[in-house]
């Protein structure tokens, strides 16, 4: 099943943002903060630029609400009065010449009077400084289940850890970029490269204060997004809009990749602390997860993200017991957001170590700990929701140890490392991810899917889910084929535009196979029973009858459309206020085994084999599917290896390719990628989602083979050979003392 | 990239692309990725990071493949340039094409017009790579999604398919 769209892309005819040009178009810029907190006392424009070349936009300029609207709407579009972090947006430029716009940005002088800004999420809990709400805190849950209290007395075992994950950049090679137009009787329109387009319409409808046929949102060829066009398309697209509409002529911005880099969200920087209750044997009795999460400077996503943080933080194990305490913090950086895994990677990470840690304090290995721990049909995860698929971790694990070959290399690493500059080691992940929004999420959104069927036979799929690489074109267009017993040919996808296509929610949380899929499925069953009902088709059918009946039924009746609206399951129970419940329609499984050469000349980390091994339902499209795990698995590896934002004064320094690595081809193990299917009565053909589930697996499973291989504990990634290097150069002899990394294990 | 092209006077350029003769009026420090696209209208080749370092950008240049990018409009004066417009007739681009959409190869699309032109200009110097070679070969070019699993399985299909006809 070819990609739909894939033609375009090989021959470079398929049409991104930046490819396309309107009559009369400006060019946009943006003078941001260069502090990372302080009022704004004085903006003074350089008198050797001629200003009247330029169109200029300020907070002044924002007819509706000056806010990116969102979940909570304290992120200004355009900062008015004070700035929070140090790339915060303040004034818009336009240009006819693109050459003009970059000397004009430096020749705005902004003056500030500065105020003490927070840059760690140790100094914004301490709150000596306040810089958001009452607390510095954004959000938190507390998860709670049995009595924690009762296990430690008895517990022969107790096992503390603490974990650290650094901000990620998303590093989509397209940056963000949209190009806006504005008239009187039509309003807004932005086309943009972007992952919803239905809230960067509710975004610009609060900003212009407009109705929602006033706003028009058209997603281009996107190129790649892994949750970086998110929630980024809307501040963007706010600010090309306004400059259309005060310069009467549409504006294109297109970031480079160093303001893509520096200004735009990240993973979020995370802390998480175990303190766990073990049996003799390896058993979890019970215990406390504490997880929190660096927000950056206004609210944005960071409850979502640190919710579903918070859901995987126990992983895929049976805890009798346990309090789990997150928080999402506030520092004057730029907003952190949405980043495939949306806070799994993060806690999972600990989860993942700590099990190894567990497994050395207990005396028993990593595969023996995970397989005692393992959640089984009718066990209850943290949040009490009841297992009712037949899922069989152990043998996952099996699997994944025998693809491996885990036992016997991991027999002769042991002898080999003794000796030698190279130390080898293997390590394992095991590990879930809930497919699709959390708890009541679903039902908020209440996704609305069409399909169309033409006088022509040709049928198209109406959705606001958008298509940047992951395979939603061929995925959906898959679906209703089979739905409707038609060629993959005879299926087409709309582009998402919200003239065009219904609101079936944002491109995100893995679930545009699971949840998408099957409405589109239900729509386009839809068809069927309309050509049914009207005695057009009978129960079987080929092509030709199909097109036959509905030129016969649009002939008579002017269209054929058919809408399919979600409907939760009957049997999903979630409690917001408890945190309590069924937070997910379907987790996917997975268990992921690494194996490294640490140089100890170098203290370079290379990983020589990686075994991906995941339960993702009926895999609906086996190339896709595997695209998909590869290159998550390849971002986790430079989550784990390679990829570390510096930090100075709340902004990034190395904003380029060049000083911030990500993983090349030359970098990369072989990935092999394997499949069990369960299926899955909620989703399409039985399909879970799929997307972010290989964020989680790689990071933990890499550094649990760096232990193996090293004896360090290492419990803050990335791990950089400088970090390496740090714990494992040899000291002179009456200074050497146990290698530590910087959390305590 | 950070020459600054407002400064400098304009001057006619001439160059061969995509193996028809063209003249643009340029300032000699333009990018040529930028007069490709904005001037000849060729937005198939992309940029990415605008300082060499992801391929996306890759063109040949007299049969170099060059990041265009780093390259001053001038410098392409009398040059040959082909960009991935110019390559539908080129004997390797129905094999990787196939090859490219059976294997999964590109997933966003954003880097693959340099991605191809950097596996025509590998498979033109070593008809069959080892997978060595073709992730030697492909090194200069960045793709985020796929894990390049699938682009050097699909580049290996389409040295197998050429090989075959």
């Amino acid at each position: 099943m070819p990609r739909k769209e894939g033609w375009d892309k090989v021959t470079g005819a398929a049409r991104y943002v930046d490819d396309m040009t309107l009559p009369g178009m400006l060019y946009g810029a943006t003078v941001r903060s260069n502090v990372a907190r302080g009022k704004i006392r004085k903006i003074s424009f350089d008198p050797s630029v001629n200003w009247n070349e330029y169109v200029l936009v300020t907070a002044k300029d924002i007819a509706g609400k000056n806010c990116i609207a969102l979940i909570l709407d304290d992120q200004p579009c355009l900062a008015s009065a004070t700035v929070n972090h140090p790339e915060e947006p303040i004034l818009l430029l336009a240009h006819a010449d693109p050459h003009k716009l970059r000397k004009a940005v430096d020749a705005v002088a902004i003056e500030y009077d500065p105020l003490p800004p927070v840059h760690t999420m140790e100094e914004s809990e301490q709150q000596s400084t306040i810089i958001w709400g009452a607390d510095n805190i954004f959000k938190s849950y507390l998860v709670e289940k049995g009595d924690v209290e009762a296990v430690w007395k008895e517990a022969p075992h107790v096992v503390e850890g603490e974990y650290f994950t650094g901000a990620q950049e998303q590093l989509y090679i397209e940056n963000n970029g949209v190009i806006a137009a504005f008239d009187a009787e039509n309003g807004v329109t932005v086309w943009g490269s972007l992952q919803c387009p239905y809230y960067v319409h509710k975004a610009l409808m609060a900003l212009f204060g407009l109705p929602e046929e006033k706003v028009r949102v058209v997603q281009m060829e996107t190129g790649g997004a892994f949750g970086g066009k998110e929630e980024y398309p809307s501040m963007i697209a706010g600010h090309a809009a306004l400059l259309a509409m005060k310069s009467g002529k549409p504006v294109k911005i297109i970031y480079d990749r160093m303001e893509d880099m520096v200004a735009t969200t990240k993973r979020h920087p995370s802390r998480t602390r175990h303190r766990t209750a073990v049996s003799k044997d390896g058993q979890i009795l019970g215990g406390e997860i504490e997880f929190t999460i660096d927000g950056g400077a206004y609210a944005t996503l960071s409850s979502v993200v640190l919710s579903r943080g918070t859901i995987h933080a126990g992983g895929p194990y049976y805890w009798p017991s346990v309090r789990i305490r997150t928080k999402a913090v506030a520092t004057n950086t730029p907003p952190h957001g949405a980043f495939r895994g949306f806070g799994a990677p993060q806690s999972l990470f600990a989860m993942e170590r700590h099990m190894d840690r567990i497994a050395q304090v207990v005396g028993v290995s990593p595969v023996e700990v995970r397989r005692r721990n393992f959640l089984r049909l009718g066990q209850t995860t943290t949040t009490q929701q009841v297992i009712r698929e037949n899922i069989d971790l152990n043998h996952l694990l099996d699997r994944a140890l025998e693809l491996s070959d885990y036992d016997a290399k991991k027999k002769r690493f042991t002898q080999e490392d003794k000796i030698g500059a190279r130390k080898k080691g293997i390590g394992i992940a095991s590990f879930l991810h809930g497919a699709g929004f959390t708890g009541s999420g679903e039902r908020y959104l209440n996704s609305l899917v069409g399909v169309e069927a033409g006088a022509d036979g040709n049928v198209r799929v109406l959705v606001s889910s958008a298509e940047f690489g992951q395979g939603t074109n061929t995925v959906l267009c898959q679906i209703a084929a089979e739905a409707l017993n038609l060629p993959y040919e005879n299926v087409a996808i709309a582009q998402p535009d919200t003239t065009v296509v219904p609101n079936s929610g944002p491109t995100v949380a893995s679930r545009t196979a699971m949840i998408v899929g099957k409405l589109v499925q239900s729509a386009a069953m839809g068809i069927k029973q309309t050509l049914a009902k009207t005695g057009l088709l009978g129960e079987e059918y080929t092509p030709e009858q199909f097109r036959a009946a509905c030129r016969e039924y649009i002939a008579a009746h002017g269209t054929l459309k058919s809408y399919a609206g979600y409907e939760a399951p009957g049997d999903v129970y979630w409690d917001d206020e408890k945190y309590r419940g069924e937070a997910y329609a379907a987790f996917a499984w997975a268990v992921y085994v690494a194996e490294v050469t640490v140089d100890l000349t170098t203290y370079t980390v290379t990983v020589d084999d990686f075994v991906a091994l995941q339960e993702v339902g009926k895999v609906l499209n086996p190339v896709l599917a595997a695209g998909q795990i590869t290159g998550g698995v390849a971002q986790g590896i430079g989550f784990a290896l390679y990829e570390k934002v510096v930090w100075q004064n709340g902004r990034m320094l190395n904003n380029q390719m060049t000083n911030y690595i990500m993983p090349t081809s030359v970098d990369l193990p072989p990935i092999r990628v394997f499949f069990e299917e369960l299926g899955n009565i909620h989703g399409a053909h039985g399909a879970k989602g799929i997307g972010e589930l290989p964020m989680d697996g790689p990071a933990p499973a890499i550094v649990n083979a760096v232990e193996d291989a090293t004896g360090v504990r290492f419990n803050s990634i990335p791990l950089l050979p400088e970090d390496l290097f740090e714990a494992l150069r040899p000291q002179p002899f009456e200074q050497q003392t146990l290698p530590s990394t910087r959390g305590k294990a | 990239m950070n020459a600054s092209p407002e400064t400098s006077a304009k001057c006619e350029i001439p160059f061969t692309v995509n193996g028809e003769a063209r003249k643009v009026v340029a300032h000699p420090m333009e990018r040529l990725l930028d007069v490709l696209r904005n001037d000849l209208k060729l937005t198939g080749t992309k940029e990415g990071c605008g300082e060499g370092e992801c391929g996306s950008c890759s063109v040949l240049l007299d049969g170099m493949l060059v990041n265009s990018c780093l390259v001053p409009a001038a410098q392409a004066s009398g040059a040959n340039i082909v960009t991935i417009e110019g390559m539908s007739a080129h004997a390797l681009m129905k094999p990787l094409q196939a090859a490219f959409l059976e294997c999964g190869g590109a997933q966003c699309g954003i880097c693959t017009p340099g991605m191809i032109l950097a596996a025509v200009h590998l498979l033109e110097k070593k008809p069959e790579p080892a997978v060595e070679e073709i992730r030697e070969g492909l090194a200069g070019n960045l793709c985020r999604c796929t894990g390049y699993m699938q682009i050097f399985e699909a580049v290996a299909n389409a040295a197998r398919r050429r090989v075959a006809t």
